[in-house]
């Protein structure tokens, strides 16, 4: 554990990508095999089951540190991360003992079977055993969230350095629903073999958002568009007669969408398509929060299938006939997948979207402001010469969204922030006015300056007017423009309705409480845009 | 019955038979001055009482006032009521001030620590009736480790960026946590230079007789060249700003109490944390509250609310003053510490 302390703490320790590279490159060529699996798993979202609870984690810190369960509870939201108020909060250990990352893992693994007695007793041991920083690292192995600055794109990198494999090559490799128990680091990482991992997706092309003009793209001609629809990101993969369904977040959602079991009555073997779920009826989309109701299930009743049908809406090829052809151009993919979802009949989960014809970009500019009628949230730009490119990267898609919808609300309720966020007010509640009445109707985290947030942290700290646990409800005077991209009715919320994506836009420092929107100007947006 | 010895008013705190305040943060008559920080030495009292050692920093921030001083443990009598002021082990000239009437004895903490820097007067235990204490980092997630260990960090951090051809950047409160810090340094690893706003507090110290290492000021006319390995010493806000982008490939740390949280560490951005603080931590405040002795405690700022509730629990009669004394800044590591 030492090790991997060790290389947290670098990591940690530093602001420089280049240094958090070298130092996550230098574990990966000298830790045992098992531990670069594990920090692979680790740094890609993936972690051991929980074997304890954090109530039962948070009850024996303060048992052993010999404080009050309520001022455990009181210095957590403070210090903003659980894994770091144990590791702040116990006595210093006795002996301290070096066993690997992989150790620590299967012992914490090998909780779930014993009693609680059992497990608080292995749990102290090993609290008892370790220096802070390890206590540190081996909480939040058990609490899960482990973010230690790296994104999996730099983990990558790092990986292609210590081991000489191609950087989209590796992030290929790590694709899927591997985890450390069904793969050994070479089985994953240095001689996988190709036939083995038939649902494994292929690394997803991400957008930015374009900042500049089109225009400064170059010729209109070199470009494709399409609608941005506002659905969830998939892909659908045929092989050996089976069927998988990827969420770009990596996960395997096969099974809440079993409109797709018919993929493979229409689509031969060997093909991997990438594009949009959205509920769809009628020729249209559906709103998001309709397709809201079918995420995350495990299964779907009848009534909600034809409540809320989901077809994929494909945009891209990125293997045909068994061969990855994601070096091929746009232009040769998208007319290779016409010809192979064209035919299909109306009933079939896939479709083409419709195609935005342009010939220059005055054209595409009054098309994007229809993109609301069309239920979209804007257009994608795609270079039509361009390969399928794994991961986020600039130059050959581009986002160009519409501008979002904006509305003008009170603060009235705020809570402290987690992580980088600890100690600073940046959760908050935002009102409407309703006569003398505020509605609340929107929460927002984002979106103001670090100089910003300090600001508002200092305001809430001396104008809160009750406590509810973590929760301040502060004066009502700071009007804040929420920017959102769609209003949806919602009997959930107390306003009748609910927004997607909000976050605020601007401080408007000029407008007094008395001044913000009402009640009525939100149903007006909600019949316009609703 | 009579008055409380001390009362809490607008003006701050009042001792209504001796007819003074402490540490007042509106204008008054008389002003006993625990220490020279900003949020507890204000201008615009009519006459001030402080110790010897507190009184050149008090000058150099506020000017011409009409300031008087006294000796650490020395008694002043006025109106039956005897003032003196003690070791408060915050800063060097940093005191306690302790009230005492018809036998009944309390005690002002001002800002303290209970550790010996090696810079300041060290902390004096008082036994008491009544004790205002500070509770800054009344949390018991702080605690902190022994000095010559944060020396070792530091002084490591120091010599590896040394080694590897980086100035390094130590951002930490301009008085009394950046003398507190110099006196930490290894000299052999390199030359020390000071931001203007740490070197004005080093010329002040200095002049009352206080051993500093020897240090340059960067000037505009400097060459940072002529001073490879060196270590600059500067206020948190001269950090990441273009007069420390002057020096080229650097490492920047930040010394405060409030590092040993790993958000605000992350939120700051420097490259390194290092817990250091002039306050007491969880331990430190708990000790100092039950060797005096006193039954009624009385906490100014800090986590006042959680803090005072595990005072009631532990058998104290405890309240909560409300101060202008900077416990919960907006951006902890900007707070005087």
């Amino acid at each position: 554990m030492k090790r991997f302390a060790d290389l947290f703490l670098t990591l940690d320790q530093t602001t420089s990508t280049s240094a958090r590279v070298a130092a996550l490159a230098t574990y990966f060529a000298t830790a045992p095999e098992p531990d670069r699996l594990w920090t692979i798993a680790l740094l890609s979202g993936r972690r051991p089951k929980r074997t304890v609870t954090t109530t039962q984690l948070r009850t024996w810190a303060a048992e052993r540190a010999g404080i009050p369960l309520w001022l455990f509870e009181e210095s957590y939201p403070i210090v903003g991360d659980l894994a770091e108020t144990i590791a702040l909060i116990l006595p210093p250990p006795g002996a301290t003992t070096d066993h690997s990352l992989s150790h620590w893992i299967d012992s914490i693994r090998a909780l779930a079977p014993l009693p609680e007695d059992d497990r608080k007793a292995a749990i102290l041991d090993a609290w008892d055993s370790l220096t802070p920083p390890q206590r540190f690292v081996f909480n939040k192995l058990i609490t899960g969230g482990f973010r230690m600055g790296v994104s999996q794109k730099l983990m990558t990198r790092a990986l292609s350095r210590a081991t000489g494999i191609d950087e989209a090559e590796l992030a290929h490799r790590l694709m899927g629903d591997w985890t450390p128990d069904s793969h050994s680091f070479a089985s994953l990482v240095t001689a996988p073999d190709p036939t083995a991992n038939l649902s494994r997706p292929y690394p997803f092309c991400l957008a930015y958002g374009l900042e500049t003009p089109p225009e400064d793209l170059g010729p209109p001609e070199d470009w494709a568009a399409e609608w941005k629809w506002d659905g969830i990101r998939g892909q659908l993969i045929l092989r050996a007669g089976e069927h998988f369904l990827w969420s770009r977040g990596e996960e395997l959602i096969t099974h809440s969408y079993p409109e797709f079991a018919r993929a493979a009555d229409f689509l031969p073997d060997g093909t991997v398509i990438d594009g949009e779920l959205v509920a769809w009826t009628d020729g249209a989309p559906l709103p998001f929060n309709a397709l809201q109701k079918r995420i995350g299930r495990k299964s779907v009743s009848a009534k909600l299938l034809r409540e809320a049908p989901v077809v994929l809406l494909a945009y891209d090829l990125l293997e045909e006939g068994g061969q990855d052809i994601r070096a091929l151009p746009l232009e040769d993919r998208t007319a290779r997948l016409r010809r192979l979802i064209a035919p299909l009949p109306a009933d079939a989960p896939l479709r083409l979207p419709p195609a935005i014809a342009f010939t220059d970009w005055a054209e595409l500019h009054a098309l994007r402001d229809t993109s609301r009628d069309n239920a979209a949230e804007g257009l994608m730009l795609k270079r039509r010469a361009a390969p399928y490119r794994e991961g986020r990267r600039k130059g050959d898609w581009w986002k160009w969204k519409i501008d979002p919808l904006t509305i003008d609300a009170v603060m009235i309720y705020a809570q402290q922030g987690h992580g980088r966020r600890a100690n600073l007010f940046t959760d908050f509640t935002f009102a409407v006015r309703d006569g003398d009445a505020l509605v609340p109707f929107t929460k927002a985290y984002s979106g103001l300056t670090d100089a910003e947030f300090n600001k508002i942290t200092a305001w809430v700290r001396q104008n809160t007017l009750q406590r509810f646990g973590p929760v301040r409800q502060v004066k009502p005077h700071h009007v804040f423009e929420i920017a959102f991209e769609g209003i949806q009715e919602s009997s959930r919320h107390k306003s009748g309705v609910a927004l997607r994506f909000p976050r605020m836009s601007r401080w408007r420092h000029d407008k007094p409480a008395s001044e913000a929107n009402t009640l009525d100007d939100l149903k007006d947006m909600l019949r316009t845009y609703g | 019955m009579a008055d409380p010895l001390l009362t809490f008013t607008d003006e701050g705190i009042y001792c209504p038979q001796g007819d003074f305040h402490i540490d007042p943060w509106r204008p008054v008559d008389r002003a006993l001055i625990t220490h020279g920080h900003a949020d507890h030495a204000r201008p615009g009292h009519q006459s001030y009482l402080a110790t010897h050692a507190a009184a050149p920093v008090m000058r150099h921030r506020l000017g011409d006032i009409r300031l008087e001083t006294i000796g650490y443990g020395e008694a002043r009598v006025q109106n039956g009521v005897s003032v003196s002021f003690h070791p408060a082990g915050h800063v060097p000239g940093s005191a306690q001030i302790r009230v005492e009437h018809r036998g009944e004895v309390w005690v002002v903490s001002g800002d303290y620590k209970v550790v010996n820097d090696g810079l300041s007067e060290p902390f004096e235990s008082l036994r008491c009736h009544a004790f205002i204490s500070e509770c800054t980092f009344g949390l018991p997630v702080f605690k902190w480790q022994p000095q010559d260990e944060i020396a070792r960090q530091i002084n490591g951090w120091w010599a590896e960026n040394a080694a590897s051809g980086k100035t390094t950047i130590l951002g930490a409160y301009a008085l009394g946590k950046a003398q507190r810090l110099l006196c930490m340094l290894d000299p052999a690893i390199g030359p020390i230079l000071t931001h203007g706003a740490v070197e004005n507090t080093n010329v002040v110290l200095r002049g009352q007789g206080i051993t500093l290492p020897d240090t340059t000021l960067v000037t505009p006319d400097l060459k940072r060249g002529n001073h490879p390995g060196a270590i600059v010493l500067a206020p948190p806000s001269a950090l990441g700003t273009p007069w420390a982008r002057k020096f080229g490939p650097a490492s920047d740390g930040l010394a405060s109490g409030w590092m040993a949280l790993r958000g605000i560490r992350r939120r700051r951005a420097a490259d390194r944390g290092f817990v250091v603080s002039d306050h007491a931590d969880w331990e430190g405040l708990n000790s100092a509250i039950r060797n005096t002795g006193a039954e009624r405690i009385f906490v100014t700022h800090g986590y006042t609310e959680i803090f005072r509730r595990w005072l009631e629990e532990q058998g104290y009669d405890a309240r909560i003053v409300q101060t202008a004394y900077e416990g919960e800044a907006a951006d902890p590591a900007e707070a005087p510490e």
